[in-house]
């Protein structure tokens, strides 16, 4: 019992460590979720980590949230799973709400308008690099180039809700894989 | 009742976002501008926040977006209003990885999962992109669409901190160089 509870506090320490010290989330934390989960803890073996990877990017969610999660149960269960995801959100958590209180009113100096009107440009350039970052990563054939078109035109030009457009193209690409398998068999 | 409405759209939000960094943000954005919880420009503002604090983009953006809705209620509604949107978007993720951690060998080899991923890498590209465009025209033409000096200037510093961007220059850097470039244009064209 109490070394459950040492251990839960343990996972709770490395995660919050793992929040607070990652900026821009998700995928620049996997590093340092595997150096501290396999490497400095031996939670957790080095195949393990890449199938938690795996999972963590094939379920809905923040990769964060998912691989917090997933480490957690496999090193102590529910209570670690909870302690390790607590530890991952608690310090954006303060951070923000700390930031939130004064935000608004910063906003207001000239200063710092002529400063977000250059920030903002610099984070459309980001959002630019995120775009190549993920097209990089699908594995390009027709059906995939016909989803990307597709869904950025529903997304743009129409009123569809983007939760449609998302269960479309699962369903898309779910029946163009078996699609595919049968005529493999055949 | 505004702290259900929280939990609940953040919920939604968590629950159908596949994939990390971004992906959430055409989501977050559709809900956001239906709802009028912030402009257009106070939600690119608070990308350039997101990146220059730790933390995943996720819960960054439901802790704000909580507070401020929630101050309307003092100081304790905004704490209140950031735990509720930010337990809504952590709850899909959470219970579902505790459920796939029980079934763990039954979905890595899902023929259904691989599938429906197939389908949706692809749609986050088209949805960030789609995203990026409804942005882009609120930065540059937040005035009308008139192709002003400043405009132009923007868009030059766009593209410039977008060679440094793919060069891998970090983030914090790039929102810091635009900010100092931003108030320079700002006073010069004054």
């Amino acid at each position: 019992m109490k070394q459950k509870f040492l251990l839960c506090l343990k996972l709770f320490i490395t995660f919050f460590k793992i929040g607070a010290f990652t900026f821009g989330g998700g995928y620049a934390m996997i590093p340092l979720i595997q150096r501290e989960t396999v490497e400095t803890n031996k939670w957790i073996s080095d195949e393990d980590i890449l199938e938690v990877i795996a999972i963590a990017e094939s379920t809905p969610g923040p990769i964060a949230i998912n691989s917090a999660t997933f480490v957690g149960f496999k090193v102590c269960g529910f209570w670690g799973s909870f302690f390790a995801t607590l530890g991952v959100v608690l310090p954006s958590f303060i951070i923000i709400l700390a930031i939130s209180f004064v935000l608004a009113e910063f906003q207001d100096i000239k200063a710092v308008k002529y400063a977000f009107n250059g920030i903002r440009a610099g984070v459309l350039a980001l959002l630019v690099k995120a775009i190549i970052t993920m097209f990089k990563k699908v594995k390009k054939n027709i059906a995939a180039y016909i989803v990307m078109i597709l869904s950025f035109i529903l997304a743009a030009f129409t009123d569809i809700n983007v939760i449609f457009v998302i269960i479309g193209c699962a369903l898309f690409g779910i029946a163009t894989s078996l699609l595919a398998k049968k005529e493999g068999k055949e | 009742m505004i702290f259900l409405k929280l939990f609940l759209t953040f919920f939604k939000i968590g629950l159908f976002t596949f994939g990390g960094g971004y992906a959430m943000l055409p989501l977050i954005q559709e809900e956001v501008l239906a709802n009028a919880w912030l402009s257009q420009e106070q939600l690119i503002n608070f990308i350039a926040v997101s990146e220059s604090t730790p933390g995943p983009f996720a819960i960054n953006i439901s802790t704000y977006i909580g507070n401020v809705m929630g101050t309307e209620f003092g100081i304790l509604g905004g704490i209140f209003g950031a735990f509720c949107a930010t337990l809504g978007v952590v709850l899909p993720s959470f219970i579902i990885i505790l459920i796939i951690a029980r079934l763990f060998e039954k979905f890595k080899e899902n023929k259904i999962v691989d599938g429906a991923m197939s389908g949706l890498k692809p749609a986050v590209v088209g949805l960030i992109g789609s995203a990026f465009i409804s942005m882009a025209k609120t930065v540059f033409f937040h005035s009308g669409f008139s192709i002003t000096l400043n405009v132009i200037l923007l868009f030059v510093l766009f593209l410039a901190m977008l060679v440094l961007a793919i060069k891998k220059v970090h983030p914090i850097i790039i929102i810091c160089l635009s900010a100092v470039i931003g108030i320079i244009i700002g006073y010069v064209l004054e």
